[in-house]
């Protein structure tokens, strides 16, 4: 059967071997192709699936576009842990292993200087969450109908046309400080945050159709912290992380450096005013 | 060179459970683009245009939005007040109308004609 190299990501030449039991696209371990002194990672993928027509066409299908990006992370991820890895956008493809040396070449300089910029760097990625309980008139557990542990009040008909207004204001308050707090807090770890990494990006807030993560996400930031600081930054976060049932901190990590591996403008220290 | 030992394990569930909009956002909005031999452009992907556009993160917006970019995007926090706030509203001077609809009924005769 006919196949093409996809190419994951692009290292330098390393000591020791691929992290042991990663799987990327078709079930298939990956390989490292040296040129020069760049290395690609490499796997063999059907032309059925990602020849130029084929691949346009199973991109607009969800599940399988979200099967090949989860296992182009899975591969990349795995890297981080060995090397500096600059990762390549998905479905990245050549015709054969000399197509892959032509793109080293074509990238050259780019990656020299993007690894250079990079090395010895992780991503970690900060969102902040607003998430208003659903009754806030009542404090406690989430469950709202549930066996209520305050049988002062049922919160079923109010007695009266103020009584409902003076709840649809309180429950408006509660939840407008929830906002409130979670502005606060995003500008406050983003400050801080970015004191700590050498770059950061901020993304958009994600959807909660995609993430399925309950609440609003308010901030969605991303940071590029040295290895050997990584645990400082965690602890950081979690210093900073305050109990509150309203506002959720989410930290993911360590990635390698996809949010500050692009073009220029994209991620260099001009980006957001946080170069450090 | 690579001090893989002092990472903190993963948070955030890489891996199998780890959030869709994390990777997508990432895999397909960021990294390194170069051409291959196979020429795809991922902005002519319908999919990718019309359902993740939105949803993904966009270089551009990300550059115009700074740190305040909550306050511009009306879908966001306190956007999202206004238009709870309004909708509120509207809901009131609907109950409102209807409440001063019913005795009008009696008393209005020939507010039109």
């Amino acid at each position: 059967m006919n196949e093409l190299r996809y190419v994951y990501a692009v290292t330098r030449p390393f000591d020791g071997v691929l992290p042991e039991g990663v799987r990327g696209l078709g079930g298939e371990p990956p390989r490292l192709l040296d040129h020069g002194d760049l290395v690609a990672v490499v796997g063999a993928v059907p032309a059925e699936d990602f020849a130029e027509a084929p691949l346009k066409k199973r991109l607009e299908d969800l599940d399988w576009l979200t099967a090949t990006a989860r296992a182009h992370e899975a591969v990349i991820g795995a890297m981080t842990t060995v090397t500096c890895t600059v990762p390549l956008r998905l479905a990245t493809v050549c015709v054969d292993d000399s197509g892959v040396r032509r793109l080293l070449d074509a990238g050259r300089d780019r990656f020299t200087t993007t690894l250079e910029r990079l090395e010895g760097r992780v991503e970690w990625g900060v969102k902040v969450y607003a998430d208003p309980q659903p009754d806030p008139a009542t404090p406690g557990p989430a469950g709202s109908d549930g066996p209520s542990a305050a049988p002062r009040e049922r919160p079923a008909a109010p007695a009266s046309g103020r009584d409902y207004l003076r709840r649809r204001l309180s429950s408006r308050q509660a939840r407008e400080g929830v906002w409130e707090r979670a502005e606060a807090l995003s500008r406050t770890l983003h400050a801080e945050l970015s004191q700590r990494a050498q770059a950061a990006a901020l993304h958009r807030p994600q959807d909660s159709r995609l993430s399925e993560a309950r609440g609003q996400n308010v901030l969605n930031a991303a940071y590029l912290v040295p290895r050997e600081s990584s645990q400082e930054f965690v602890a950081e976060v979690g210093r900073l992380t305050p109990r509150d049932q309203g506002v959720r901190v989410e930290l993911t990590g360590p990635w390698a450096p996809y949010s500050f591996a692009g073009q220029a403008g994209q991620a260099g220290p001009d980006e957001a005013g946080t170069g450090r | 060179m690579t001090t893989p030992n002092r990472l903190p394990d993963p948070y955030g569930s890489q891996g199998g459970g780890a959030n869709l909009a994390d990777i997508l956002e990432r895999v397909l909005d960021k990294g390194v683009v170069i051409a291959g031999d196979i020429k795809i452009n991922l902005l002519d992907i319908e999919l990718l245009t019309i359902k993740l556009r939105l949803i993904v993160a966009s270089v551009d917006k990300a550059k115009e939005m700074g740190i305040d970019w909550w306050e511009d995007d009306p879908s966001l926090s306190s956007g999202a007040r206004r238009r709870e706030l309004a909708e509120e509203n509207e809901r009131l001077q609907r109950r409102i109308a209807d409440l001063e609809a019913a005795p009008a009924q009696v008393e209005r005769k020939d507010d039109e004609a």
